[in-house]
């Protein structure tokens, strides 16, 4: 466990810490899941009744289910819950030293000019420190208008009955393994309430929520976006995030109520050896947007789908997402669009890349209800292999039962060709250079979407990614 | 040593790198500062082989003879690097790099021109961009577009000329710049050419054709016949303008001017 020299040494001590005071965990639940661990946890918290019963139920819940057969390979995965802690305080979880924290992580961060603050921060060796000013300015106006943004127990805790009357709405327990593994053991994840035509011009970053519990491994994040609302919420980076845990598995539940507007950006970056298994889901309701911005680097195994669920007429849903996939990665990503009301509208666009022995798969579902009249849908997605041993694959699982639905799927494959790399090479540009122009060209039309900074850093990232990708 | 030549290609043989099809068969040519050539010949002569060679283009294979540029052999340089040494291809199929715009694809390959360490400045960069571009008549919202993608054929061999502008090379291949233009935008091209030539003693150019047009509006020094891997005839302009009324028939049965068994590609 960190000691207080560890910090010391790290030269860290200038920031505040409101946890390394203790140098001994004060509570840690066995290894393994159980019903025991569940009732841990919840206690831990100070949970109300219905929320312990809620888990136990999810617990049985997940032991019911089977490990699903398709998507990625989840034949270890058995054996690496049975060793995983399924609830660790996040100070605790500050159990690695910098000096623990592998070269080429470093070297990452090096290079993409990441301050040496976050960088501790960003490999799970510091707290997130806060960025007092900004914070504290967009707190107050955010406060003025109504609005919530806590971490997900103090929604519990502070807002009873707003949070009661979404939590599980929209990602029942039902549905799926891993959702209910989520529900029956979450802990961290952000919540977010947006009231009634109040439209924020800046972004809600979870980056600026201090709290430390921001990115569990169980995280579960609850979204209310109230009628005529319009914001915009941020999670992740796009520096790698180092952890010596080797499992996530989040849910996102957003609700976008009448005529509101809300996006989504997720950018995230996992260590090698990660599964990560995200449920995330938005229910659009009538003359709402919902738009998801995903982007998927790194992990051993992603599987993520982001989902709208267009149940009010003239809803519209929008799914972009990236994924990178690198070596020995297998990012299976897509996305998922339900039409259920009348005049609804979607688009997924999809873009993936693969490198060495990396494989993406896109795996998108588009389903038209009966009684979606005039649903009008676009699906587009792109994969590009960097070498000849990268892998893509495309799933795109397409059920209409409306007869006027209007529905185009276009899917593409391409490698980086020799006469593109001649091109640029020609004017002088050195091949990983131009191998990272053609991969960020290719990605162009989602990263063009994303915030400046991260755009940017994703670019940097690319560029990294693409040296020693030639040959 | 000032008259020595820029390029120097001596007895050049080369092949498609993945076949073992010899298109090249012993090449020698000079060019000299300032100097403008012309090679014609009829489609497969191995023109734009020959270009695509000096260039460095990975799936050509030199298997003989010599290539120095400015005194320094290139043939073993990767294409950028013979870039960053002053070599520049217009091509005649420019390629399609979707999702990045000509003003970063430029900026990057001006910035890959530069001495280690030495960083571009963007507003120097700017001002170049705009008036290489006001000089081949291009509108500055171009320079947003992506490289080469839905641009029409003549766009398309433009921008090969506002590269070469912006990066100024001292030898300038330009493979078949001509097809695909129209005779205003062919008058734009060329004049952007000469102003460069004006702009630079040194620099020299390598026009590939099959038309004595393009030779109307950029005057050559010297224009060479290449049949079947070979260069055939050397002369002055006249050459192009006996080939024009000509055509390329009468060396088609030269004899041993290519070995007959040897397929030959453009």
């Amino acid at each position: 466990m960190p000691q207080n020299e560890t910090i010391h040494d790290l030269g860290l001590d200038e920031y505040k810490f409101n946890f390394v005071t203790e140098g001994k965990p004060v509570f840690e639940a066995s290894k393994g899941l159980s019903e025991e661990v569940v009732r841990q946890i919840s206690a831990h918290k100070g949970e109300p009744e219905w929320m312990l019963d809620f888990r136990l139920k999810a617990l049985k819940v997940y032991e019911s289910k089977p490990m699903p057969t398709w998507g990625g390979d989840l034949s270890d995965l058995e054996a690496v819950l049975d060793e995983i802690h399924f609830y660790v305080r996040p100070q605790d979880r500050m159990g690695h030293t910098w000096d623990e924290v592998p070269q080429e992580i470093k070297d990452t961060f090096e290079k993409l000019g990441i301050p040496e603050a976050e960088r501790k921060i960003l490999a799970g060796v510091g707290a997130q420190y806060e960025s007092e000013m900004v914070y504290h300015s967009l707190k107050k106006e955010w406060e003025e208008k109504g609005v919530i943004f806590d971490s997900i127990e103090d929604g519990l805790r502070k807002h009873p009955d707003l949070f009661r009357e979404h939590f599980s709405t929209i990602i029942p327990i039902h549905d799926n393994k891993f959702a209910a593994m989520n529900s029956a053991v979450w802990s961290g994840g952000s919540f977010v309430y947006i009231p009634k035509n109040v439209k924020l011009d800046t972004p809600l970053q979870a980056y600026f929520r201090v709290n430390q519990e921001r990115m569990g491994q169980f995280e579960r994040t609850l979204i209310i976006v109230d009628e005529g609302a319009n914001a915009h919420y941020i999670e992740g980076c796009t520096a790698p995030v180092y952890s010596t845990e080797s499992f996530h598995s989040g849910v996102i539940e957003i609700v976008v109520k009448k005529n509101a507007r809300f996006r989504y950006t997720t950018i995230q970056n996992w260590s090698n050896n990660m599964y990560n298994l995200v449920t995330q889901r938005a229910m659009v309701h009538e003359g709402a947007t919902m738009e998801w911005i995903d982007g998927n680097l790194g992990s051993k195994l992603t599987m993520k789908y982001p989902s709208c669920y267009l149940v009010g007429e003239g809803a519209h849903g929008e799914i972009l997402s990236i994924a990178y996939a690198g070596d020995g990665q297998h990012q299976d990503t897509g996305g998922k669009v339900v039409h259920v009301a009348p005049r609804t509208t979607s688009s997924i666009v999809s873009k993936s890349i693969s490198r060495g022995h990396g494989r993406a798969s896109y795996r998108g579902l588009l389903k038209v209800h009966e009684g979606a009249s005039q649903a009008r849908s676009n699906v587009e997605c792109d994969a590009l292999l960097i070498n000849d041993t990268s892998r893509t694959d495309t799933y795109p699982y397409i059920e209409i039962e409306e007869n006027d639905a209007n529905v185009g799927h276009e899917a593409s494959v391409s490698k980086i060709g020799e006469e593109q790399l001649f091109y640029l090479t020609s004017r002088g540009i050195p091949e990983d250079e131009a191998m990272a122009m053609i991969v960020r060209g290719f990605i162009e039309p989602i990263a063009k979407e994303l915030p400046l900074e991260y755009a940017v850093e994703l670019n940097r990232l690319i560029e990294l990614e693409m040296e020693g990708s030639v040959g | 040593m000032s008259d020595a030549p820029i390029l120097k290609i001596s007895g050049l043989h080369a092949k498609v790198a993945e076949e073992d099809i010899e298109i090249l068969h012993g090449v020698d040519l000079e060019l000299r500062k300032g100097e403008i050539h012309a090679i014609m010949g009829p489609n497969g002569s191995g023109k734009s082989t020959l270009a695509k060679a000096l260039a460095g283009h990975p799936a050509y294979k030199v298997t003989g003879g010599s290539v120095t540029f400015r005194g320094q052999d290139i043939l073993g340089m990767e294409a950028d690097e013979r870039s960053r040494a002053g070599v520049f291809l217009a091509f005649q199929y420019p390629v399609e790099i979707p999702g990045v715009s000509i003003a970063n694809f430029l900026r990057t390959a001006v910035q890959a021109h530069l001495p280690e360490g030495e960083e571009l400045d963007l507003f120097d960069f700017q001002d170049l961009l705009l008036e290489k571009m006001e000089l081949l008549e291009m509108d500055p919202s171009f320079a947003e577009r992506h490289v080469n993608e839905g641009f029409s054929g003549g766009e398309k061999k433009r921008n090969e000329i506002l590269q070469m502008a912006v990066l100024k090379p001292t030898l300038a291949l330009m493979d078949e710049t001509d097809s695909g233009l129209d005779i205003d935008a062919l008058k734009i091209v060329a004049n952007g050419v000469n102003k460069l030539l004006e702009a630079d003693p040194e620099m020299c150019v390598l026009l590939i054709t099959h038309y004595q047009r393009l030779l109307d509006y950029i005057k050559p020094h010297h224009v060479h016949v290449m049949v079947q891997g070979r260069i055939v005839q050397s002369g002055g302009p006249e050459i192009a303008l006996e080939l024009e009324a000509e055509g390329y028939k009468s060396w088609s049965d030269i004899e041993g001017a290519g070995t007959a068994t040897s397929p030959v590609k453009a």
